[in-house]
């Protein structure tokens, strides 16, 4: 047991480094397959980031998950258990594109919108309900809005479980920072 | 006619084409209701109650179901490489759609073929997508908002999640962003962006810039862009100069806050609702320059 602990901390103080060139990427066949990916390798507590491809393998909606080569089998075998399969695994050979990571906050008296790249979620702060959702272009925002709006930050769905494209995980994002702040 | 490509958030919608009417406050085309909320069904709506409003062209759409895992977009994708060539429009606008460079690439070849080149309009998936495919010439305009346009700047983003910081910290500066944005040919013919001011934008310059009226909430009204759009096509298939089209719908998606006196909890349907006094205010002010110049 307390070797499992030290190999995961391994993992985190090479991450904590920020060096990619001992990197690899898995890549998967749409970005839902990576946030599940995401979920279940970050509640298992591997320190993987969530990027953006290199050019050559970009269709146009894509994500994917930066790990530690050395640990490639070990992820794998975490996946495999939640029945999720990578479409491949490459070493990172180029620096990748990093998510958006700055946030915009505008305080309307009685409601409060945040904003993660092209994605804004407004909140009523009395009772912290979504009254509305803005932005984005891929098919799942409007979904993510309608199952959204008019219900509070506690009752709704959580963007990364019901999106499916970069929109909806900026959207996650922006649901993020927003739970923080208020 | 004008056409609108899109999708509707709903799983079950089938592939579906045809001429659509705003009934009872919900769409129907080909007899199959969709509720107007955000994304492409809030431009139909506003595209519909504006060209009811100044008795323009009737409004033909492709729409298809999807949430965001992308078969429905691929499957409307094949259908416009398909069938693109056998219609006629004034104005086209694309919207919402899974951003996809190949199957986008083979739609833009099928343009090609279509008797007449129309006015051709991208937001939202269909414009990340034709950044990203270093298309963004091939059109007419595209309706950025501000985070939006960012993205258009950034030559190195290939969707807005991947902004680089130092641009994003620029939202205040959209001149800057335009100019950024034509720079790396990341722009269409004309940018028409919505944010605080809007802007008309041209080969790296703004030609127009339209602030009043002004009405903060409305940056957190999911729909406005959308709306703007709609407008936007509508205007542009009515023969005005583009140009005018363009400044004349970011007047009138303005004017929707005056008369919907919006918060940020006002629903983009009771924006749009306020259409057809919106557009008659601007039409107005329209003619009146134009009679005494």
């Amino acid at each position: 047991m307390i070797g499992f602990f030290k190999k995961k901390k391994s993992v985190q103080d090479k991450k904590g480094h920020g060096a990619s060139a001992d990197c690899g990427i898995m890549v998967f066949e749409n970005t839902s397959d990576v946030i599940h990916a995401e979920t279940v390798l970050k509640n298992s507590g591997w320190a993987i980031r969530v990027m953006g491809p290199p050019p050559e393998i970009r269709s146009g909606c894509d994500l994917v998950i930066e790990f530690p080569l050395i640990e490639e089998l070990s992820l794998l075998r975490e996946l495999n258990k939640a029945n999720i399969k990578p479409l491949s695994v490459v070493p990172v050979t180029a620096p990748l594109l990093a998510p958006v990571d700055l946030f915009h906050t505008k305080d309307f008296g009685d409601y409060l919108m945040v904003r993660a790249a092209n994605m804004k979620i407004t909140v009523e702060k009395k009772g912290l309900k979504i009254v509305n959702i803005s932005g984005g272009g891929c098919p799942d925002v409007p979904y993510l809005a309608h199952e959204m709006v008019e219900k509070t930050v506690a009752e709704a769905p959580r963007p990364r479980d019901l999106g499916h494209t970069l929109c909806g995980y900026a959207l996650e994002l922006a649901y993020e920072e927003l739970c923080r702040i208020c | 006619m004008l056409g609108v490509i899109g999708t509707v958030p709903d799983l079950k919608f089938p592939l579906t084409c045809g001429p659509v009417r705003l009934i009872d406050g919900h769409l129907n085309i080909n007899g199959l209701n969709v509720s107007v909320n955000r994304g492409t069904p809030a431009l139909l709506a506003g595209a519909l109650k504006a060209t009811e409003s100044i008795n323009g062209s009737e409004i033909y759409a492709f729409l298809v179901g999807d949430i965001g895992k992308g078969a429905g977009s691929r499957e409307l994708y094949q259908f416009l490489e398909r069938h693109l060539s056998e219609f006629e429009f004034k104005a086209l606008a694309f919207h919402y759609i899974q951003p996809d460079v190949d199957l986008f690439t083979k739609v833009l070849f099928a343009l090609d073929t279509m008797k007449r080149r129309p006015v051709l309009i991208a937001d939202a998936g269909f414009m990340y997508a034709a950044k990203m495919s270093g298309q963004a010439a091939c059109f007419d305009f595209f309706t950025p908002d501000v985070g939006e346009l960012a993205f258009l700047a950034d030559e190195m983003a290939p969707h807005p999640f991947y902004t680089r910081g130092f641009i994003l910290h620029q939202n205040d500066n959209v001149p800057d962003l335009i100019q950024r944005a034509y720079k790396h040919q990341n722009a269409a013919t004309y940018l028409l962006v919505k944010s605080i001011s809007d802007y008309l934008g041209h080969g790296g310059q703004v030609l127009e810039r339209v602030d009043y009226p002004s009405f903060e909430a409305m940056e957190a009204i999911g729909g406005t862009g959308d709306t703007l759009t709609g407008l936007l096509t509508v205007l542009c298939g009515a023969d005005f100069k583009l140009t005018d089209a363009a400044v004349l719908a970011a007047k009138a998606n303005r004017w929707t806050g005056y008369y919907a006196n919006p918060s940020p909890a006002t629903q983009v349907i009771e924006l749009i609702e306020t259409i057809p006094q919106s557009l008659a205010k601007v039409m107005d002010q329209y003619h009146k320059e134009k009679t005494h110049g």
